[in-house]
Order: C-alpha cells, then structure tokens, then sequence
C-alpha cells in the first residue's frame, strides 16, 4: 500500500526578485517499508519537495496523500531531519531528544525519559546525555537530530541531505546505521542525497529530479538484496545503477564523484 | 548498535578538578583585581589633594567626602537615594516592557519594522537632555516626568536587541517546531525567547546603566528630591563633597545593576560556556 501519495505537485515563488518556478508538476507513490532517495542537481527543487510533503510550504497546485488521508499541513507521524543540524543549543542532548513530546503532550512522562535515554544508548549517547550541542561533534550531533526524530515515532521520514556536512567515513557508518534503524522499526524513508553512491546504497528506488525546474525524470529501481553492505559498493550492479541515475542527470558537475567513495569503501573493508 | 569513535568525543563527563588554590585564583582574581585598583585609585586622589593643597570645593580629600557621605547617611540621604532609585525601577519596568512588546513585534514582521524604524531612529538621533525640559513641560516636575525619562532612554537598547534576537532565531529550529506542530505560546517560550535571550540581555546591560543617566537628567529639570537634585544643590552653595556623595552613590546603583544582569546572564545563558 502506498504510504504517500503526491499527485501533480508544483511550487512557484514569487517573493523573490522575480518568480521562479522551483517545481513543475511531479507525482509520485511512496510504498511502505520503502526508501526513496531524491537526487537531482544544485537548485532542482528537491528541499522544495521535501518541505511541500512535510506540510511546511503549500504547493500551489495537486494533492497529497498521506497513509490514505488528504495531507497538507505538518502530521507529527512524519519525522523531518533538516539539511543542517538544528538542535536547540541552550538544551542538553537529553532536553532536546525529549522536545517533541514536550510539544505535542505538554509534560514528559518517566517512561518517555526512559524511552529518550534507551534511544540515545542505542545511538551510542549514552554518557552524553547531559552534554550541550556545541560539546559533541557533528556525526554525534546528527544522532541526536535523528533520536529526537525518532521520539516522535514517525512512521514516515523525510530527510533532507542529513549527513551532508559529515565527513565521508561518519557519513557511510550513518547511512548503515540508519538502514538497520529502518528495518527493525519499519519505517518508510524518503531521503535527499547529493550523492549518486549513496542513493544506489540506500534506496529501494531512486528518484530523479531535473534541473530547475524540477520535474521527476526517472524513478530508478534498485534491485540489490538487503541487508546492504559497503562491499555491495565494488559490484558490477551497483556501478551500473549509478551509471543510469548519472545519465539521467546528465553531467552535473557538483555532484559527488563516485571515486571518492569508492576509495572509503577499500578503507573500511 | 550505533558507535562513537575515540575522535569524536569532545566533551568529558567529568572534568579532572584543578587543585582547590588554582581554582580559587582563577575564579576570584578578577574579583581581587577590582577592589585592589579602586584602593589605589582612592589612594593617588588622596596624596593629590595633599600635594596640590586643593581647597574642598574644588577637589574634596577622600576623608572629607567619606564624613560628609557619614553625616548625610544620618540625614536624609537615604531618603534621595530611595527617590532615584523609585524613579530607575518605574522607568525600567515601563521601558523595558515597551521595548520587549515592541521588539517581538517588530522583528517579527518586517513591514511594521519598515513603518516603525524611521521614526525610532528619529527618536533616538535627539539627546534625551533636549527632550527632557519638554516632558517636564508636559507632565509636571514630579516622579511621573522623571520616570518617563529614564523609560525612554532605557527603551532604545533593549528595542534594538530584541529585534535582532528575534530575528536571529534558526529558521530551520522554526521549521522544526512547525512540523511538530507546536503552538504559538509554544513558539515563543520554547524557541523565540531561548533563542533571543542573549541578545535581549546584552541589550538590558546597556538599558540598566543608561536607566541612572535618565533619572539624573530628569531630577536635574527641576526636582525637589534625588540625587540628581542633590547634585545640582550642591553646585548651588558649591558644596563639592556633597556632589561627590551623590556621584558614589549613583555610581553605586549604577553597579548594582549592572551585576543584576550579569547574575541574569550567568542564571540563563549558563548553556553557553
Ligand atoms: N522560500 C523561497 N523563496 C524563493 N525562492 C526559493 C525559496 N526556497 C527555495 N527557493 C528557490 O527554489 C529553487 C529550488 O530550491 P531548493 O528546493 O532548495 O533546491 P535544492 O534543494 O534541490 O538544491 C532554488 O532556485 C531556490 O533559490
Ligand atoms: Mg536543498
């Protein structure tokens, strides 16, 4: 069953200089269980997409649907992870993992702080639970933003190149990490990625948006077995599906060289 | 399941403890520094006065001034300083509530700003000295004018802060509590004011002193009470030391808030160091 369903989707802005059509028309299925990575170049909209399915900004035309009910305001069944890391820093890591149950039933229970510690412990956090933002590293922070999401109990997360500012090691033990997270607790994922190797790794399918304006070019599949693994990186498939979603964006020069990645596979393993 | 790696640990539950004198000094020797100058400085007008053999209404010796402070203490100056403080905490509260409300609005919706800003900026560009005698014209010479002054030299400061704090805060922190979908109070206690506190109480540092220059400026208009008006009597019967008791004093006041907000910004911001 389709948990979100985007039918003719479009966004202009007009408060700027002169209106920019950021988003033509895109539709689209999400399935359950699913993960969609979003990839396309600089400018194509894909934040644009993100914070129109999030309910964050109106489309200016289509309809959406999420788990079979029109949806177009924030749901808090949807978990959104930022571009950049938006912890709160006057909040420990614990306060911060707890705010969304503070907005949503105005008092913390002891089993939610239970439920936060037992997250942060899984997220290897455990003895920084006191700590302020600004103490931890990046890699560490993004855990927190992801516990904080996942306190919500999100059965859909949208994720807006999360690990983007991470360096290519943290970022690769993130995106395993998260893949585990995703299979044990089920959730559906729809993820943007500037980066082509990481979208092949992740996704189910791969969707490709064009230049400004964006319109949904592709939606590739990717057959690999799960689980996935960084040696999956050096097969023979693995290339070829990321030599597609390639040509569908064409030569996009801001876009991550695989070799980059390549070369931290051979590191790890 | 998830691990942190060794170079990624900035932070250190426990610190190891300085031993107890190091971290004694280290504390508090800016807390020595302070007093120890102030006797120094005391110390040099002193041999002055005995060195250049000022007469008292020109320059007063420390001693005179400390028995002139003795003598008024069991006079009225209590009753002065009680008076300009009354006028420092109405003018306060009634500026600083003003530039709170009007800040939040402000620097929440920019086309009000755009309306607003020229006229504040109008305002501010005219020393409060000139404007004095006006508000004195318009409301009396009593506490009301008074109060009024230093409202509106404490206003402009913390305005300005609190434009810019609300203004600083983290539209991705806003998006965040958007998609959890809080409420308006929720927006304003859990993230607004959190996040434009630092800036609001750099703001207050400023209004906090400028508060004691409102109230001696209007005293000097025309009072019959305060220290500003013990100021202007004693330029009066060129009585000096008396002046230099009621400068202490606001110099003291003046201090006293200003340590008001500093144990304000230790008590809130404690996040930030
Ligand atoms: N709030 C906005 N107002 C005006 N233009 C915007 C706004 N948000 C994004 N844009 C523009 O829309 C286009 C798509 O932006 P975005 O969705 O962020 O692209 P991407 O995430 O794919 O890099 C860009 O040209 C951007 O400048
Ligand atoms: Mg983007």
């Amino acid at each position: 069953m389709a948990v979100f369903v985007a039918e003719q989707i479009s966004k202009r802005f007009v408060d700027g200089p002169r209106p920019l059509q950021a988003l033509l028309p895109v539709s689209f299925e999400v399935e359950a269980g699913e993960i969609v990575c979003l990839v396309g170049p600089s400018g194509s909209g894909k934040s644009t997409l993100l914070r129109i399915m999030g309910g964050l900004i109106e489309p200016d035309s289509g309809a959406m649907w999420f788990e079979g009910e029109l949806h177009h305001a924030p749901n808090t069944a949807i978990g959104f992870v930022f571009q950049k890391t938006n912890l709160m820093p006057w909040r420990t890591v614990l306060q911060n993992v707890l705010l969304p149950i503070e907005i949503q039933h105005k008092k913390v229970t002891d089993a939610d702080r239970a439920h936060a510690e037992a997250l942060l412990a899984t997220m290897g956090l455990k003895e920084f639970e006191h700590a302020y933002p600004r103490q931890l590293s990046g890699g560490m922070n993004q855990r927190v933003v992801l516990a904080r999401t996942l306190m919500q109990r999100p059965r859909l997360l949208l994720m807006d190149e999360p690990f983007g500012q991470l360096d290519a090691l943290t970022r690769e033990r993130l995106n395993l990490e998260l893949l585990r997270l995703q299979a044990a607790q089920k959730i559906t994922i729809f993820m943007v990625t500037h980066s082509i190797p990481e979208a092949v790794l992740l996704a189910d399918r791969i969707f490709v948006l064009s230049e400004r304006p964006g319109r949904l070019i592709a939606q590739v599949a990717v057959s690999l077995p799960r689980p996935r693994t960084l040696a999956m990186m050096g097969a023979p498939a693995f290339g070829e599906i990321a030599m597609q979603v390639r040509r569908w964006i064409g030569e996009t020069p801001d876009f991550d060289d695989s070799t980059q990645n390549s070369r931290a596979v051979e590191t790890l393993d | 399941m998830f691990e942190v790696s060794k170079d990624e640990i900035r932070y250190r539950p426990r610190p190891s403890p300085l031993p107890a004198w190091r971290a004694w000094s280290s504390r508090y020797h800016t807390y020595l520094l302070a007093p120890l100058t102030l006797i120094g400085m005391v110390a040099l007008w002193a041999w002055l006065v005995e060195w250049r053999a000022y007469p008292p209404f020109i320059l007063p010796s420390p001693a005179l001034v400390w028995r002139k402070f003795l003598s008024m203490a069991a006079g009225s100056l209590w009753l002065h300083v009680g008076v300009t403080l009354m006028e420092i905490a109405l003018g306060l509260v009634i500026g600083l509530s003003a530039a709170f409300v009007l800040g939040y609005l402000l620097g929440k919706h920019r086309s009000l700003e755009r309306i607003a800003a020229p006229y504040i900026v109008a305002s501010q560009s005219i020393p409060v000295v000139a404007i004095a005698p006006l508000i004195v014209i318009w409301m009396g010479s009593g506490l009301v004018s008074k109060v009024a002054v230093t409202a509106l030299i404490t206003f402009f400061p913390t305005l300005v802060a609190t434009i810019v704090g609300v203004r600083s805060v983290d539209p991705d922190l806003r998006d965040l509590m958007r998609s959890l979908r809080a409420t308006r109070g929720q927006m304003f206690w859990k993230l607004e004011l959190p996040a434009a506190l630092p800036m609001i109480l750099g703001g207050l540092k400023l209004s906090a002193t400028l508060a004691v220059v409102g109230a001696v400026v209007g005293e000097f208009m025309g009072a019959t009470a305060g220290l500003g008006y013990l100021i202007n009597l004693g330029r009066g019967v060129l009585d000096t030391p008396m002046i230099f008791v009621a400068i202490f004093m606001l110099v003291l006041i003046a201090q006293a808030l200003y340590v008001a907000v500093l144990w304000l910004e230790a008590r809130l911001l404690h996040w930030q160091r």
